[in-house]
């Protein structure tokens, strides 16, 4: 995995509450066997129509939102499947940071797995956010080592746990670190006897 | 200490306790788990082998995996050659990424095929006490059998057949307490709970839980009941639910395939029943309680499972489902235009086009035995086409033992092969745009069952009764 950089770019608004991955990614586009390639399909549904015309009212279809890393939502973002395509897809079309009032549990824990920062704000803060990018536009300086985004003269913080910033920021192989701890994993099966399927026996 | 049923399971896992933990840097940070059981699949699976080919790994232990192919695979006839390229090509793939790290598959040529969620359990795979994952949020189905069971992305999916292993956050516990009576007892059905439940909480009601159902009502349903339930946990926000093991339990086990034999099985169950339920004073994070006394059938209305009402109900209107939210009157307006739905219309005058019965939620063989009371010697509405798609290969067999399969044919409907088929139409079972379909699936997102697609989620006998008459009905007149 990349280690996560700063950002530095302004919002894209996706005003909207329980934004599910079946939205995010359809389930058409998820019969690639490959991780790349899904930025094209991000939203497919709501950015193109029956004849895979660009839908005008959809946000991310809207020019001055172009290249823009970070998108801005409400509650419950990334609820349903499991599809870690999501994320993919997500990355793919260049967000780097999803900040939304509350993010579903699958999806969140997908976003460490690639690099995409999922920021949980309160909704007193999601609202002056997104007024400010109706009323100013205004960048946003995003850093995780600080957990900060700056933005129009304000400084807000945002919470992390400890063990996914320093996952992001050094781009940790969390495979790789798992098989560290080998003799744990020893030790357990050791203790427990966790049987193969066909040949179940009693944990002792 | 007092500990709930998750708190026992839990704790039996632990690889690292991160509280416990000489390594730890960060105190409040993930423990790493011991996952028993190991379910993949088609969709989810590619990209996780590929990157341990690219790196080297092997497969940790390739006997607590078992795969099989159900998202994509064609519900027609298993002897029709598989016309889509790209669906053909990901099957393949798993069969060749089986053969090569030696994990049992269960394909398309196999009478054991169908949804890794009906599999599990029939196998006997899903045990007590047990973690098991799967690259799919449904797999909270497991947490029937007092299994701690969760869906994980792709790169856990590596993980775990890297590892055997994942680190997790631990989560929070959410009791669910179900007191009452099923007044009708064919008529209201377990799925007819659970969506009143999403109803009640919300979509991200259970975000960070687990959930455990309990009650007197919990123990008198049958396994199947049970897998409705806890399978649509995830759409309360939970990653799991959890039902503590009982009689039925144990009694669904003996003589599955991959269930311990007789002697072995007594001495776990002795251990189950002592060890697999919460204490009797234990706290838990958050506690509700769900009284299904004067319950009615309900019905999804929008385009998430907590839009739901009483089938007796009218469409609402988005001020009388928002409730001062906002942002929730927005959705339902939304919704409410996706769905070309007026408010005030009664729910019995909404016609549909599909009925689709099938999926990890009431696809076994007791939602088909319960649909087919319902449609018995009645033929489904000439603007109707429903369908039926049994969970799997042996469902299908035994429906057909019992004659399911004729009546079902007889009534107009068509009697497919297994698989998840027009839950989630990643196969060429959807809907057209603009459709209407009366679904005993799960999701009623937009777009979920065919871009353009209206889906209504109900439970097994209602979407019997709507092939029927063509339109919602309230099934408990029928009974």
């Amino acid at each position: 995995m990349e280690p996560f950089l700063d950002i530095e770019s302004r919002l894209i608004p996706l005003d909207m509450t329980n934004v599910d991955t079946d939205q995010i990614i359809p389930k058409q586009f998820l019969k690639l066997i490959q991780k790349t390639g899904y930025g094209g399909f991000l939203f497919y549904d709501w950015r193109f129509d029956n004849s895979g015309n660009p839908k005008k009212e959809f946000v991310l279809n809207e020019p001055k939102y172009n290249e823009r890393q970070i998108l801005l939502t409400r509650d419950n973002f990334g609820c349903g499947s499991s599809r870690e395509h999501a994320v993919w897809a997500l990355y793919d079309y260049g967000i780097r940071v999803v900040i939304a009032s509350s993010f579903a549990d699958i999806f969140y824990n997908n976003c460490f797995k690639k690099g995409l920062l999922p920021i949980c704000l309160s909704r007193d803060e999601i609202e002056y956010l997104f007024d400010l990018v109706k009323n100013d536009d205004a960048v946003a300086d995003i850093s995780l080592a600080k957990q900060t985004i700056s933005i129009s003269e304000k400084i807000i913080h945002f919470d992390i746990d400890l063990t996914r910033k320093k996952m992001l920021l050094e781009g940790i192989d969390e495979i790789g670190y798992t098989l560290s701890f080998d003799d744990k994993i020893l030790n357990y099966e050791k203790a427990s006897k966790i049987a193969d399927y066909d040949k179940f026996s009693v944990k002792n | 200490m007092q500990k709930t049923l998750f708190d026992k399971i839990w704790d039996s896992h632990l690889v690292i306790d991160n509280n416990h933990n000489e390594y730890a840097f960060d105190p409040s940070g993930p423990s790493l788990i011991y996952i028993d059981r190991h379910l993949i699949h088609e969709v989810t699976s590619p990209q996780a082998f590929a990157s341990l080919k690219q790196v080297g790994r092997k497969v940790r232990r390739p006997n607590l995996t078992i795969a099989t192919t159900d998202h994509n695979v064609s519900t027609e006839s298993r002897s029709l050659p598989i016309v889509d390229e790209v669906s053909k090509t990901q099957l393949e793939t798993l069969s060749r990424n089986c053969k090569e790290f030696g994990i049992t598959i269960y394909d398309m040529t196999s009478p054991d095929q169908g949804i890794v969620h009906v599999i599990g359990p029939e196998l006997g795979f899903t045990l007590p006490g047990t973690t098991i994952v799967c690259g799919d949020s449904h797999t909270s189905t497991h947490g029937a059998f007092g299994a701690l069971a969760f869906g994980i992305g792709t790169s856990e999916v590596e993980h775990v057949l890297a590892t055997q292993c994942l680190w997790m956050y631990k989560p929070k516990s959410f009791l669910i307490n179900i007191e009452g009576n099923l007044t009708k007892k064919h008529a209201i059905t377990s799925k007819d709970i659970i969506l009143n439940i999403i109803r009640k909480i919300g979509t991200d009601g259970g975000t960070g839980m687990i959930m455990e159902y309990r009650g007197d009502m919990i123990s008198e349903l049958s396994m199947e009941q049970r897998m409705t339930i806890c399978n649509m946990s995830i759409e309360g926000g939970a990653r799991a639910g959890l039902i503590a093991p009982d009689e039925t339990t144990f009694d669904y086990l003996r003589g599955r395939r991959y269930a311990p034999n007789e002697s072995e099985l007594d001495r776990l169950i002795e251990y189950w029943k002592s060890n697999l339920k919460s204490d009797e004073n234990v706290k838990f994070d958050r506690v509700e309680t769900i009284n299904v006394d004067k319950l009615a059938p309900q019905i999804s209305w929008g385009t998430n499972p907590s839009m739901v009402v009483d089938i007796t109900d009218s469409v609402p209107s988005p001020e009388q489902f928002a409730k001062n939210d906002e942002n929730k009157r927005k959705l339902a307006i939304r919704a409410l235009q996706y769905m070309d739905l007026k408010p005030g219309t009664p729910m019995t005058h909404v016609h549909v086009d599909r009925v689709f019965i099938g999926s990890c939620t009431n696809s076994r063989l007791e939602d088909l035995t319960e649909a087919s009371l319902v449609i018995r010697g009645k033929k489904v509405s000439p603007k109707v086409r429903a369908m039926v798609v049994p969970g799997s290969q042996k469902v299908k067999l035994q429906a057909e033992e019992i004659g399911l399969d004729k009546i079902f044919k007889d009534a107009g409907f068509e009697w497919r092969e297994s698989g998840c088929s027009m839950c989630l139409g990643m196969n060429p079972d959807i809907l057209l745009p603009g459709e209407r379909c009366a679904s005993t699936s799960n999701r009623n997102f937009e777009g979920r069952q065919g871009s353009g697609g209206r889906t209504h989620l109900v439970s097994p006998v209602m979407a019997a009764a709507c092939a029927i008459e063509g339109h919602f009905v309230d099934v408990r007149d029928w009974f």
